[in-house]
């Protein structure tokens, strides 16, 4: 088994050597397996240190003359032991932190599309409480959504937004600023009384940003802009 | 030395800057399109920066005294193409790029010329139009 | 923490402006930063750049990637023997949004970066450092 080549390679119990990354190696994959089929870490850990009983058996049987020498042994083999032991948990938890890293990300993306409402008028319906490094990567789509769809006219609806704070704030206007460098206007639609009493205690100025009631009577303005109305049949 | 080629498109005139200038290519480009203004009586400057993935106070700068330049000639100046991430920085620079329009493409860019001369009323008898 | 990799760059001409923007952009693609970090370093390394040869009468730029507890990161350094910046507070002051007075840039290159650092006496050169870290 590995423990013998990993043994035979290094001298010390220290596991994180060179010579045991084989075998560490071999055990992360042991404990992501069975992490995937829902073995808790502590089934792992202890699985690894069961390997204990029937090696101090054969030290025992080994060194049976030599009551010192059977110790160290011992001492050793526990120290590896548990060592490989915690390496199993510790791979477990950075597996699970990866699952939610991924989980996150996927909802991110899932929970901020941008819609194409006409040509050349996108909106960007934000739902649900904005953190800082969401709202730069949500903002920063939706640049990228400008330039692909070629929409020179943007509504970011805050509707569904139940607080914004400063920071927030101030990525808002940074991406209506940046769009408007890029030649393409925003209009910030659906804030609520709340929200509107916050952003003035806040100080922050909205300056020269197009704001409208709801996502309805932005829309209306965009397509007026755009020299476009709806008729009836 | 390598100059940045302008193209003249109808009244316009075009300059796509595609490669990473350094500050004696940007002022020589500023030179021509000045030049060119006058001896094409171009009545709008296209700038497409869709090529670049740096905009620092320099090329800032740059395109202001165009923007700048061409107005007293009577023409008018749109950037177009701005990356985002180009654009992002700007604003975290701080950088407002003032009295320069912009426009997301070429095609735009054009619209927008052309309603800008419709608006300060391309007059057909400024003594310029001779042939 | 520890500096994994470093190189020098000499900025004595414009041309040299151009060349370290290079190369800081090969440096942050291969730390692996997203596009905007990476247009904020070179947009920010142009501006120091451009400011050690114009104002500095020329100098360097050291590239180093830093490696500290988790993160990884890149830190630009600009040297130069120019004559010195007299009022570094004002210097930095003159952003852009007061129409670029000094030009100086470095209000600008100092809110592009996470840190920023700046040694400099009349007479005795200037010396700037901003760092980045890989988010």
């Amino acid at each position: 088994m590995g423990l013998r080549d990993a043994l035979s390679t290094s001298d010390s119990a220290d596991t994180t050597q060179p010579g045991w990354a084989r075998l560490r190696e071999m055990l992360a994959e042991f404990s992501k397996q069975r992490a995937a089929l829902g073995f808790t870490p502590t089934e792992t850990a202890t699985f690894v240190m069961s390997f204990k009983e029937p090696l101090f058996e054969r030290l025992r049987r080994e060194y049976a003359d030599d009551p010192a020498a059977l110790a160290e042994s011992t001492w050793e083999a526990t120290e590896i032991l548990d060592q490989l032991g915690l390496y199993t948990v510790e791979i477990y938890t950075k597996t699970r932190e990866s699952v939610i890293l991924r989980q996150q990300q996927e909802l991110l993306e899932l929970s901020t599309p941008v819609v194409e409402l006409w040509t050349g008028i996108l909106a960007l319906p934000l739902i649900g409480t904005l953190d800082s490094s969401r709202t730069q990567v949500v903002m920063q789509n939706l640049l990228e959504a400008i330039v692909a769809r070629e929409a020179d006219l943007a509504i970011i609806d805050i509707t569904g937004v139940p607080t914004v704070d400063t920071l927030v704030a101030q990525h808002l206007l940074k991406t209506v600023a940046a769009a408007r460098l890029m030649g393409a206007d925003c209009i910030i639609s659906g804030i609520r009384p709340q929200i509107a009493q916050t952003i003035i205690h806040l100080g922050v100025d909205l300056g020269a940003v197009i704001t409208k009631a709801t996502l309805a009577d932005a829309f209306r303005l965009a397509l007026k802009k755009k020299n476009l109305s709806i008729g009836a049949r | 030395m390598d100059r940045i080629p302008l193209l003249k498109i109808g009244d316009f005139l075009l300059v796509t800057v595609q490669v990473d200038m350094h500050d004696r290519l940007a002022v020589a480009l500023q030179d021509d399109l000045t030049e060119r203004i006058v001896s094409t009586r171009a009545r709008g400057v296209l700038i497409d920066i869709s090529a670049l993935d740096i905009v620092d106070s320099f090329i800032g700068r740059m395109l202001g005294n165009i923007a700048g330049m061409a107005r007293i000639l009577d023409a008018e100046t749109v950037v177009v193409g701005m990356q985002p991430s180009v654009a992002i920085t700007l604003v975290e620079l701080g950088l407002s790029l003032p009295g320069i329009r912009t426009a997301l493409n070429i095609d735009r860019g054009m619209e927008l010329l052309k309603a800008a001369r419709e608006e300060t009323g391309a007059s057909a008898s400024d003594g310029r139009e001779a042939d | 923490m520890t500096v994994e990799k470093q190189t020098e760059l000499p900025l004595k001409a414009q041309e040299d402006v151009v060349s370290a923007r290079q190369l800081v952009r090969s440096w942050a693609v291969e730390l692996g930063l997203n596009l905007v970090d990476q247009t904020k370093i070179i947009t920010a390394a142009s501006e120091l750049a451009r400011n050690a040869v114009i104002y500095g009468g020329g100098g360097l730029v050291r590239l180093e990637i830093l490696l500290d507890t988790g993160k990884r990161g890149m830190r630009l350094t600009f040297e130069d023997r120019g004559p010195g910046i007299l009022d570094i507070e004002r210097a930095m002051s003159d952003g852009y949004t007061t129409g670029n007075g000094l030009g100086l840039g470095l209000g600008g290159a100092k809110r592009l970066s996470h840190e920023f650092f700046i040694e400099s006496k009349p007479g005795a050169g200037t010396r700037i450092s901003i760092v980045r870290w890989k988010s």
